[in-house]
């Protein structure tokens, strides 16, 4: 304890792969993975709406899973493999196809959320690449994430046309992440 | 290339930035030095504050200030009254941090400054405040608050009556007296609030060499937050900035004049020298940001032996919070909106606006109007039932036809101007989404439904809205040396489109591609009148502005053009973004060549400057007619004569589940009318959102407050918004009826949506349960209200 009788805080170095990226950074062990993301790395792409679990907008995939980033503290993800908003389209600039049809279908707004549909769908997709998906099981698919503005009609036709288009063969339903070092 | 015309259903213009985690909203900004605040906020409901000790949070090692009441300086003054009406004769609003007592739960204290979130939110729990607790008044009936004996919020505030706002028409006795049906009913809508994805915040930078204020604001009106931080501080108007970055959704609980934090971050930043960033947490938005809905109706309907309406009373209390910020708004929306495309030849409204112990309320979507619609539906539905009419048949009896308009209703509207009706098409409207919804063939299919065991109810809801409140809102036009065409207006932007649709309105008058048209909005540096987005106003107010601007720029680019040619005005036309001598297209000159020749710089710049000058006629000094300003540019204001009335019929139908009381829409049909459509896409998506929040506020959305006043379900665990899976298709269709009082003919969209919900849902789920007797005069509703609507009636 110290002298104010409140905890002492403990700092920790962690390591961690951002979009490809390789990162070391100091944390306090209270400091949340959404905080360490947006403040220390400053990739504010990932947003807080709800700061406990329940909004979806904080969601990142680490090591391969779709993660709510306000539920976990950075010291948890030291090692880990992080994909954030910013690293979902091409070093190119060019739009990943979730992107580009969530602009052709209206599926967002004032896209706050939107991140953390893009990064829930993005895992989604490339586990259930089944062009067949009902609106039920899309809807179903996105019932972790709140969004505000949108009613889910633009998001949910957005699904369905990056579907087609996984049916036509022209999109693999994720891009592989190219690997580059960062420090 | 996209051609932005007007009325093209265009993907918007701003997408990427959100798409690729670019966009800037306020907790993005992050600045050298940065300090960051934090607020306790009062445990209690009704307390006094006896003392407040900061010395521990002020020793805490990195911990630069902690503020009290005693410490606001220059903001120690009640916070402002937004809109005073005379019928608030007891207009009360907060301290920027208590003095003395708290009224609500959340209200806030002490606000602490630290070197990061942490550590400032470690510092709250040092600061010792010694409340004493004093009476709350209770939750539930709202009535109890106004009774003989009720505690008072404001000791000097009699029965806890903040405002008493009458209207009438006609002789509403005499219409009751000779009615052949008079029907009463009492209906209530409870609290709920926007819920705004993203919470409030705010930054603030002050520049001590400058004497230069900067705000960033997640505002819906940083036109007045600068205004108004400019006479608290003292500061000269043009040395302060606001800007409202991009705004994470607002649907009203963004557009005060001030919350605390607005006032208390730019105090500490020009005290500390230091930038202050605060951003709220979604607990302290639940308690300390203003909720909305919250009214009780007494209603009664007089009718003649046909169903037609001779008229309507309705007593309602209206639930304002401890304080009454933004006037009486809300309550007097109801008022003058609750009619709806109905006849009333006398109406009579009578509204009581009651202080609680609750958080303060404002404007959430809707601003009044569900609340209003629900007990005209309501009780026009009930008196259907009782004449056995069929409900929709009532409306059609009733409705102003479409010949009528101008249609005055004879009530004040909240811009202190007539409630007009400028134009519509009501009959029109209900027909088609009653085609939409199909409601010929609904009563066999609910038949059918019945007799396998399962319950279908069909509702519809009318309703007007009026949209596009003055006083006005003003755009700046310019174009740049390449052509590009840049626009500044001081109606912001919290996802609505306007980069897309606004530059439509543009690109639409200069017939240039959209992509050549750059939107910003709420920035007071770039454009620094106006009041904001609210009121379903900015495409009509600003959208006008723009479109006059547009104009004026186009005429100037013709005077330029004429000039510098020396080619008739009569003779030219702006094509392709080129003004060009009629029939002789070759000669002419881009608009990009047309500004650098109306900007005195000499030709350095731009891509078409260095041929120019030989292109010009020889003449004599500088490229412009004597007296003009240079520069391709205008600046235009539109202010409205008064509201434009936009409107819709929605309906509805759902299957109730007898064993759980889940409900589940089947179909769900929107029929809408906001004059002349600038972007489909747009307001289809405005819409959408509107039903979702209305689909919301009828199952899911309620605040629940404890007799101790304290908020219980102040989380997204317990506050339930509904998921995708909540929300059925919607089919959207639009009628359109130009607005008349508007070069653009357009009404405003962005409320529409959630209006008519919870008055369709009442009716589908009372036809649901028909068997039953089902009778349902409140919303929300949730799975164990509805089965008790089923097995209190089962036996």
């Amino acid at each position: 304890m110290s002298e104010s009788g409140l905890p002492q805080q403990e700092k920790r170095v962690i390591h961690m792969r951002v979009n490809g990226a390789a990162y070391e950074a100091e944390a306090e062990t209270r400091c949340l993975l959404s905080d360490f993301l947006r403040h220390t790395l400053r990739l504010t792409g990932t947003h807080v709406g709800c700061e406990h679990g329940v909004c979806g907008a904080c969601t990142v995939i680490f090591d391969g899973v779709p993660i709510r980033s306000c539920l976990m503290f950075a010291v948890q993800a030291d090692g880990g493999e992080i994909l954030t908003v910013e690293g979902l389209s091409e070093p190119d600039g060019a739009l990943h196809p979730l992107q580009q049809a969530f602009h052709d279908c209206h599926g967002l707004q004032c896209g706050f959320c939107t991140p953390g549909f893009l990064m829930a769908l993005y895992a989604f997709l490339r586990d259930n690449p089944d062009p067949d998906l009902s609106d039920e099981a899309i809807s179903e698919a996105i019932s972790g994430n709140l969004c505000r503005c949108t009613g889910y009609q633009g998001i949910i036709a957005a699904v369905r046309s990056v579907l087609t288009t996984m049916r036509a063969g022209r999109v693999q339903p994720s891009p592989v992440v190219e690997e580059e070092e960062r420090v | 290339m996209t051609t932005g015309v007007p009325g093209a259903a265009l993907v918007r213009q701003e997408d990427r930035r959100f798409l690729t985690g670019a966009a800037t909203y306020v907790d993005d900004i992050d600045l050298p030095d940065m300090l960051h605040a934090a607020i306790l906020r009062s445990p209690y409901a009704h307390a006094r504050i006896r003392s407040i000790d900061v010395s521990r949070a002020a020793a805490l090692d990195g911990v630069s200030a902690v503020l009290t009441y005693a410490d606001l300086g220059p903001v120690s003054q009640p916070l402002p009254l937004l809109i005073p009406h005379p019928a608030l004769t007891q207009p009360r609003t907060q301290y920027a941090l208590a003095k003395d007592v708290v009224r609500y739960a959340g209200e806030a204290v002490a606000m602490v400054v630290a070197s990061d979130r942490y550590i400032a939110e470690d510092a709250l729990e040092l600061i010792d405040v010694d409340y004493e607790p004093l009476p709350v008044i209770s939750p539930g009936d709202l009535g109890a608050a106004i009774a003989p004996g009720a505690p008072l919020v404001h000791a000097d505030v009699p029965s806890n009556i903040a405002a008493h706002l009458v209207q009438r028409v006609g002789d509403i006795d005499a219409a009751f007296a000779r009615a052949a049906h008079v029907f009463q009913r009492r209906v209530l809508l409870e609290r709920s609030a926007s819920q705004p994805l993203e919470t409030r915040g705010v930054v603030a930078r002050f520049d001590s060499f400058e004497r230069s204020l900067t705000v960033w604001d997640s505002t819906q009106g940083p036109i007045s937050i600068r205004n108004g931080l400019a006479v608290l501080f003292g500061l000269p108007r043009d040395k302060v900035r606001v800007t409202a970055p991009d705004v994470g959704g607002g649907f009203g609980v963004k557009i005060m004049l001030f919350y605390p934090e607005e006032v208390l971050v730019p105090l500490a930043a020009m005290r500390l020298g230091r930038p202050v960033k605060w951003i709220e947490d979604r607990r302290e938005h639940m308690t300390a940001s203003n909720h909305e809905r919250g009214q009780v109706h007494d209603i009664s309907i007089a009718l003649d032996a046909d169903g037609r309406i001779l008229g309507l009373r309705d007593v309602f209390l209206h639930d304002t919070g401890a304080y009454c910020p933004y006037g009486i708004i809300v309550p007097q929306i109801t008022s003058c909106q609750l009619p709806g495309p109905y006849k009333l030849p006398a109406y009579y409204s009578d509204a009581i606006v009651v202080y609680t112990n609750r958080t303060p309320v404002s404007p959430y979507r809707g601003a009044g109007r569900p609340h209003g619609v629900f007990a005209m539906e309501r009780i026009l539905d009930y008196a259907a039932d009782q004449l056995n009419m069929d409900r929709v048949e009532i409306r059609r009896r009733n409705f102003i036809q479409p010949d009528e308009f101008p249609y005055d209703l004879g009530l004040v509207f909240q811009d202190g101007l007539p409630t007009r009706y400028d134009s519509g098409d009501y009959p029109a409207g209900l027909e088609r989404a009653l085609e939409m919804i199909g409601y010929a063939q609904f009563r066999s299919e609910q038949r059918r439904a019945r007799e396998q065991g399962r319950y279908l109810g069909i509702g519809v809801g009318c309703y007007v809205e009026g949209t596009g409140i003055g006083p006005y809102e003003g755009a700046h036009i310019t174009i740049d040396n390449a052509g590009e065409i840049h626009v500044a207006t001081g109606a912001s932007t919290q996802g609505q489109g306007h980069e897309t649709s606004f530059a439509q309105i543009v690109a639409g008058e200069l017939d240039v591609p959209i992509e050549k048209v750059h939107v910003t909005t709420g920035d007071t540096q770039r454009f620094a009148w106006g009041t904001g987005t609210y009121a379903s106003r900015a495409l009509v107010v600003a959208g006008n502005a723009i479109g006059l601007a547009a104009k004026a720029v186009r005429e100037k680019a013709i005077k330029v053009a004429s000039y510098v040619l020396e080619v008739a005005p009569e003779d030219l036309e702006l094509v392709g973004g080129r003004v060009r001598v009629r029939g002789m297209p070759v000669r002419g000159l881009s608009l990009a060549a047309l500004s650098i020749a109306s900007n005195p710089i000499r030709y350095a710049y731009g891509a078409q400057a260095p041929d120019l000058p030989a292109t010009l006629p020889a003449r004599e000094g500088p490229p412009l007619p004597p007296g003009e300003e240079p520069g391709l540019e205008a600046t235009r204001y539109f202010s409205p004569q008064h509201a434009t009335f936009a409107s819709g019929v929605h309906a509805a139908i759902i299957e109730v589940d007898i064993q759980t009381g889940m409900v589940r829409v089947r179909k769900y049909a929107v029929l809408h009318d906001c004059g002349k459509l600038i972007n489909p896409l747009i307001v289809e998506g405005q819409v959408s959102g509107g039903v979702a929040q209305g689909i919301g506020g009828s199952f899911y959305e309620h605040l629940d407050y404890d007799e101790n006043g304290q908020l219980l379900n102040a989380s997204y665990m317990d506050f339930l918004i509904p998921y995708a899976s909540e929300v059925p298709h919607l089919e959207i269709d639009h009628i359109e009826t130009p607005s008349p009082i508007n070069p653009l003919g357009v009404k405003g969209a962005g409320e529409a949506g959630c209006i008519p919900v919870p008055a369709l849902m009442a009716a589908a789920i009372e036809d649901a349960l028909a068997p039953f007797g089902a009778v349902v005069d409140r919303m929300p509703l949730t799975p164990d209200d509805i089965l008790k609507l089923v097995i209190n009636n089962m036996r």
